[in-house]
């Protein structure tokens, strides 16, 4: 506290929570808090100016995702995005009798809780099992899909352990049975390369703060001429399909970051995947009882999820963090709870193993020093912990 | 020094935490979440130790500028709290969750979890003093005697008490107020709770019925004679000593004089017959001394607000005392803590038989 005479080092390995806006976003954002102030609706030239950066950023995002700009509404981020794709499809077919939705166990809570929603409501849900790999089966697919279903949304990268899905053989196949795909790509957007005309998707979400832009801005994508009730009544913003004064300095931040991320998506892929194996390596060689969830998958590179024998993941996190080492137990919205992971529960672990995995989630400001670093505390500081937890997780 | 402070959101564990700050401790808040926040937890839970409560821990330790985090002892509060406290009213006893929280939660898995940390210590908010004397860690009342807290706190063993520190032992509840005033902490005006944390309403017969269906039967309410009075709704909604809500009309006021939970008969009777001399303890802890084998006279306290009341007391096989007072006391209650004081300092304690 008052000992100054150490000042902590920091190392960031939380970027699937959020990310640091980067120095371009921030000052894009900044130049546009004091200079296009406008109102992207209205005619005269300030109005003007704010819509023309927004476009500026519809394109970018498009660009991100190998879309159309026309196809992009910008929402308030990840959250709102499904929300959208979710309630507004199942809302826009429930007339025709589609009454079905589905989606896998491991998706974020923003689909999760909205399915719970819907299904309060009467819409018949399912939640699709995935393997210890962490991925989905096509044949889990094809067996939950009936003609009743209007909506598969299946995330395309997991947000606690990285696992990529088969985005594009899924939606080839719920496509074929009428039904509407979604996916969630806010783990995947900047990341790794997305072309939504490949993967034949109809809906993708995704958010800026993921990927060095703010948070409170994100987007969905919406392939032309799928038919989705929206949200938020009130103007005509986007094109009617999100009313409400656009959250133009945010969008902008947006804008940059999707370009940033393009820009440099393929050699900061290369780079974080090398440290992260290099610190799985590590990890493994030096501490005991360690076991990394979901490694044989396709994953995203910056990700790794590991499981400390006789930890709870609980006190790890916080003991790194008092180290100077900000990690993460599972997703950011369920700390705090005393739920194992759903996602490792669904991917068949016992619930000691699912209570204690640590996420490191890489990103732009980690060097080979910080992996390092990491190596170097984390064994000291399990050993300290598995000696004095006389209450280890029940299986 | 590193020192972890158990941090309840109130407003002396909160100044407890911003005093050792102040003094150039480096310290780590930890919030105990004991039971689920959220949709699911409207009802019954909620005087301590709620969302707000932890926001509230939360916002002081942002204020002071140290670090703070919640840990989730769900599971271990049902194992150790709660579950005694059912099984101790359905046992015809009435429980005392405070000292069982203290001994088996925060000196005991959260001390655990401090030491994993780095700290040697674990602070909290009570109002009691630790002293070191000769080879020994002694217990003792704080300073302000109204607010005392060193009753809930006799169960803590040596090895215990030399990391605990109670920052606010030494000072007034005013103080406190003035010194949570001075450092602007956001809780300064906060007021004290007064439930049992896990039963914010005090109807403790309702929490324990749904927690253990099968102790909410009916049974008697008899005489000393033996004679039935009257029927009444479960052993759980009794206490020694207790005299409303009994449904009997008698010339004279009848108070709960024994709890039979093998028959579920309530034995009422005259305030005289619910004196007792003696009484005997379990699970007993010497704090001062060793386990005395002759008689030594102490002040001995049965309830949180009893006047202690002098006496003798000897060590019996087994980790029991023995206590006889020089004047009857009434209402010594099973499951309440017995804990002897030689003046303000703690000599040891047990759980009444």
């Amino acid at each position: 506290m008052r000992n100054a005479t150490l000042v902590l080092v920091r190392i960031y390995l939380d970027h699937n929570a959020t990310t640091p806006p980067a120095a371009e976003v921030v000052d894009a954002m900044a130049t546009a808090l004091r200079e296009q102030f406008g109102n992207p609706s209205s005619v005269h030239h300030f109005g003007q100016v704010a819509k023309a950066a927004l476009d500026d950023a519809r394109s970018a995002v498009a660009a991100l995702v190998g879309g159309d700009p026309s196809e992009v509404v910008f929402t308030s981020g990840g959250t709102e995005s499904d929300n959208f794709a979710i309630r507004g499809v199942a809302e826009a077919l429930e007339a025709t009798g589609r009454r079905h939705l589905i989606a896998t166990a491991i998706e974020h809570e923003a689909v999760l809780n909205t399915f719970r929603a819907l299904a309060r409501r009467g819409w018949k849900t399912t939640l699709l099992p995935v393997d210890q790999s962490g991925i989905v089966t096509i044949d889990a697919l094809e067996q939950a899909l009936t003609d009743e279903t209007a909506l598969v949304s299946i995330m395309h990268a997991n947000n606690e352990i990285g696992t990529v899905q088969p985005i594009a053989q899924l939606a080839r196949l719920a496509r074929s049975r009428g039904a509407v795909f979604h996916t969630d790509a806010v783990q995947t957007a900047g990341k790794i390369p997305i072309d939504v005309k490949a993967l034949g998707i109809d809906l993708l979400s995704l958010s800026a703060h993921k990927f060095y832009g703010p948070k409170g801005a994100g987007a969905l994508w919406i392939r032309r001429g799928v038919r989705l009730q929206t949200p938020m009544t009130g103007g005509k913003q986007e094109r009617g399909r999100r009313a409400g004064t656009e959250n133009v300095v945010g969008i902008i931040g947006l804008g940059v970051a999707a370009q940033q991320a393009r820009a440099k998506m393929a050699a900061e892929g290369d780079r974080l995947a090398v440290l992260r194996d290099r610190l799985e390596e590590g990890v493994l060689a030096s501490v005991t009882g360690t076991a990394i969830n979901g490694a044989r998958s396709p994953r995203v590179p910056n990700t790794t999820n590991i499981s400390f024998d006789r930890i709870e993941a609980e006190s790890l996190l916080i003991a790194l963090d008092l180290a100077g080492i900000a990690v993460s137990t599972g997703s950011a919205c369920s700390s705090g709870t005393l739920e194992p992971s759903h996602v490792l529960k669904a991917m068949g672990f016992p619930p000691h193993r699912a209570q204690n995995s640590i996420r490191f989630s890489l990103g732009a400001a980690n060097t080979e020093a910080d992996i390092q670093r990491v190596i170097e505390v984390l064994p000291g500081v399990v050993d300290k912990l598995r000696s004095l937890t006389r209450t280890v997780a029940r299986v | 020094m590193r020192v972890v402070v158990a941090m309840s959101g109130g407003v002396d564990s909160s100044v407890a935490a911003a005093l050792l700050a102040e003094q150039g401790h480096d310290v780590i808040g930890l919030s105990m979440q004991l039971y689920a926040q959220g949709e699911a937890s409207a009802g019954h839970f909620g005087s301590c130790c709620t969302l707000d409560d932890l926001n509230d821990a939360r916002r002081v330790a942002a204020t002071v500028g140290f670090p703070h985090y919640i840990l989730n002892f769900e599971r271990q509060f049902q194992d150790t709290v709660i579950s005694n406290f059912v099984t101790e009213y359905a046992s015809g006893r009435t429980p005392l969750p405070c000292a069982h929280c203290n001994s088996d939660l925060k000196f005991s898995t959260l001390l655990d979890r401090a030491q994993g940390f780095g700290a040697r210590s674990v602070a909290t908010g009570h109002y009691a003093q630790v002293e070191r004397t000769g080879n020994r860690w002694l217990l003792k009342r704080s300073v302000d005697r109204g607010k005392d807290q060193s009753y809930f706190l006799f169960s803590l063993t040596q090895h215990q008490l030399e990391s605990a520190v109670f920052p606010v032992g030494s000072l007034t509840k005013a103080e406190v107020r003035h010194e949570a005033r001075r450092l602007a902490l956001q809780v300064a005006e906060k007021p004290d709770s007064q439930e049992i944390c896990f039963v914010p309403d005090g109807d403790y017969a309702s929490f324990v019925a749904t927690k253990a269906p099968r102790v909410a039967q009916s049974g008697s309410i008899v005489a000393e004679s033996g004679e039935r009075l009257g029927t009444h709704a479960g052993i759980h909604r009794f206490t020694i000593g207790q005299r409303k809500g009994l449904g009997i009309s008698a010339a004279a006021p009848l108070y709960v004089l024994r709890i039979d939970a093998d028959s579920g008969d309530v034995t009422v009777g005259p305030r005289a017959s619910l004196e007792r001399t003696a009484l005997t303890a379990s699970g007993v802890n010497w704090v001062a001394v060793d386990a005395p084998a002759s008689w030594l006279p102490v002040t001995a306290q049965i309830r949180h607000r009893h006047e202690p009341s002098a006496g003798r007391v000897r060590a019996l096989d087994g980790g029991r005392a023995e206590l006889v007072f020089d004047i009857p006391q009434p209402a010594v209650t099973p499951g309440q803590a017995v804990v002897f004081y030689d003046d303000d300092v703690v000599v040891g304690g047990g759980w009444i038989d």
